[in-house]
């Protein structure tokens, strides 16, 4: 009897510690930005002591051109690194799918730079993009062109194409494990049916490693959302506004302007961006899964 | 599970024979690994420098290589007084052991806890658990930026001994101070935030190594008459040992490498080496030599970890991400 008993509680018992640590310290903070976001709060003062303001905070964040300037920096700098990462990942990873020596001393060096902190990455950048100092502008002058002025004029290309540096391995290395993984009797078919090595690309391999690609793209556009270190250390969001993403203005807007009020509506409108994304990976996984179901039993059916 | 695909076996068949192939594919392939390290290793060039020799321009391998940089850094923690210097100013030793207990801690936590958790959401059907697991998965997306402010007020304000309580009366009385204790400027204040973020993420990768252990082990160590906990240490985590290692690396990256949260959260006594780079990088007059040693140095454990564990690494990732 007792023995059954803690047989009914066992899966309680060990779900126990991870649920209680989730609520206490993400799902109870994220209810306390919620509340806190229909308030007039500053650092000073507990929440308790803050006014209610309704939707002010919200309906003021909507108008104000700075927030729309920086929401619209993160949209471009998201969308830009994914499809620029999808691009050449995928490329290197159909390029480099051929049985070779130390492929695995390569996947090694190229999973180097996303394990490297963001901090230091940033730093290296920032040193490599220096106007008089950095390696590129001694490059540029030493071949009689011009220097560039990466992090002024250009500088959010230049915070994109560090963050490329970054995260195209990530890329790289899925889609290759999802290539190696294809049927290799279908491949072999299309060999022997003559088909190009970019007809097989194009009709075979892309196709197939479709569903990875699609989950991998959307991992990667949530993840690029998050990116704040690199940008901080590189250009500080500036010059201007020109490199502000929404998360390095969350964190200005709380320590600078303390609005904290502001600011937890501000990460409430990002949250509700990446919501809408992840509710979108969720569909689509779905909807690969009954597609995938359906076709194993026509299949079957037929067979 | 990733290490049995195809793609594997495949390999393993084909080792003994390599295809030949054109010289411009080797070329690509140098300019690849090039562009990859690099940087990392122009960094790692650049923190045996003196800063004369980076703004003069000293280009390539020719300069006199120093450890200056790295003494400047560590002078806490030295034994001796570099002669550079007359006074340490850059704490660095003392955020280097706060970074690595805050990382080990902290992993060593959700490895255990979230371990567990992956168990239950695995093997047992209970109340709750679709709730659970979609919550999970939804808490997975969300940025640090996003925690900031609530944590910011949360470990400043709520997360208190009372000074009215006992214990945070004891507390002052014998240290002082304004009288409660809050979770912020602590280690373990940090080490909570680092542990419930990555918790997610770590039940997520465990559960698909936990799904691979064939269920006739565990019931033939419960007839043998061994308990659920039992099952649990001696039959299932032995098992699952290539997953531990991969979120192990994960969450200490995660931990190891973040700013932001750490930076809200932490006092004079408890900062990380992230904060201190960008406080160092913030100033007007930077100081490349030294920073690139920090840099290095916070860069160290991560690398090491690649070099000796990239297997682990990738199957974490392609099973963190294919079974998306």
């Amino acid at each position: 009897m007792t023995s059954q008993r803690l047989n009914k509680l066992t899966p309680y018992m060990f779900m126990a510690p991870a649920a209680i640590i989730m609520a206490v310290a993400l799902l109870y903070p994220l209810g306390y930005m919620i509340y806190g976001s229909f308030r007039d709060w500053n650092p000073s003062q507990t929440i308790g002591e803050s006014e209610f303001v309704g939707f002010k905070n919200y309906i003021t964040l909507f108008y104000d051109p700075a927030f729309r300037e920086s929401l619209s920096v993160t949209l471009t700098f998201a969308f830009a690194v994914v499809t620029a990462e999808l691009v050449i990942g995928v490329g290197l990873a159909l390029l480099l799918d051929r049985n070779i020596r130390g492929m695995s001393v390569l996947r090694t060096l190229f999973i180097l730079p996303m394990m490297i902190a963001p901090v230091v990455v940033g730093l290296m950048w920032r040193y490599m993009y220096h106007p008089t100092v950095g390696t590129f502008n001694r490059w540029l002058k030493s071949w009689g062109f011009e220097g560039v002025d990466w992090l002024g004029q250009h500088a959010l290309l230049s915070v994109i194409i560090a963050d490329i540096w970054q995260w195209t391995p990530f890329i790289f290395i899925l889609s290759l494990a999802a290539l190696q993984s294809l049927p290799r009797s279908a491949l072999e078919a299309a060999r022997i049916d003559g088909a190009t090595a970019w007809q097989q690309i194009w009709y075979i391999k892309l196709p197939l490693m479709m569903p990875v690609l699609i989950v991998t793209a959307l991992l990667r556009l949530i993840d690029a959302f998050k990116v704040l270190e690199v940008i901080l250390v590189m250009t500080e969001g500036g010059p201007g506004l020109s490199t502000e993403i929404v998360a390095l203005r969350i964190s200005r807007t709380a320590t600078e302007f303390r609005e904290l009020g502001t600011a937890a509506a501000m990460s409430n409108y990002l949250l509700i961006l990446l919501l809408v994304l992840t509710l979108a990976m969720f569909a689509i996984t779905r909807l690969q899964e009954a597609r995938a179901a359906r076709l194993a039993r026509q299949i079957q059916e037929e067979g | 599970m990733p290490h049995d695909w195809p793609g594997r076996f495949r390999k393993r068949a084909e080792t003994l024979s390599y295809d030949r192939q054109n010289p411009a594919f080797y070329a690509l392939l140098v300019a690849l690994i090039f562009m990859a390290v690099g940087p990392i290793f122009l960094m790692f060039i650049n923190s045996f420098k003196l800063d004369v020799d980076i703004i003069g321009g000293t280009t390539g391998l020719l300069f006199l290589p120093t450890i200056q940089n790295y003494e400047t850094a560590l002078c806490d923690v030295l034994w001796y007084e570099p002669e550079h210097l007359d006074f340490c100013s850059l704490k660095f030793g003392g955020a280097f052991i706060n970074s690595l207990i805050i990382a080990l801690i902290s992993t060593l936590l959700t490895l255990v806890i979230g371990c567990m958790a992956a168990y239950a959401l695995v093997r047992f059907r209970f109340m709750g658990r679709d709730t659970v697991s979609l919550t999970t998965l939804m808490v997975r997306m969300v940025p640090p930026a996003v925690l900031l402010v609530p944590v910011f007020g949360l470990w400043n304000n709520e997360f208190c001994l009372d000074r009215d309580g006992l214990i945070g009366g004891a507390i002052r009385d014998t240290f002082g101070g304004r009288g409660d204790v809050c979770l912020a400027g602590t280690h373990s204040g940090i080490i909570l935030i680092y542990v419930a973020m990555n918790l997610p993420f770590v039940i997520w990768i465990l559960q698909s190594f936990i799904v691979q252990v064939p269920r006739s082990l565990e019931e033939a160590a419960r007839v043998d008459g061994a308990g659920p906990f039992q099952v649990f240490f001696k039959i299932v985590l032995p098992l699952i040992k290539p997953g531990l290692a991969a979120a192990a690396i994960f969450t200490f990256r995660i931990a190891w490498n973040e700013y932001l949260l750490a930076s809200a959260l932490s006092d004079r006594n408890t900062k990380t080496v992230p904060i201190l780079i960008v406080n160092n990088m913030s100033e007007f007059n930077v100081e490349w030599g030294v920073i690139m040693a920090t840099g290095m140095l916070l860069a160290i454990p991560p690398i090491i970890f690649t070099l000796f564990a990239s297997r682990q690494i990738i199957t974490g990732m392609t099973a963190g991400a294919v079974k998306g």
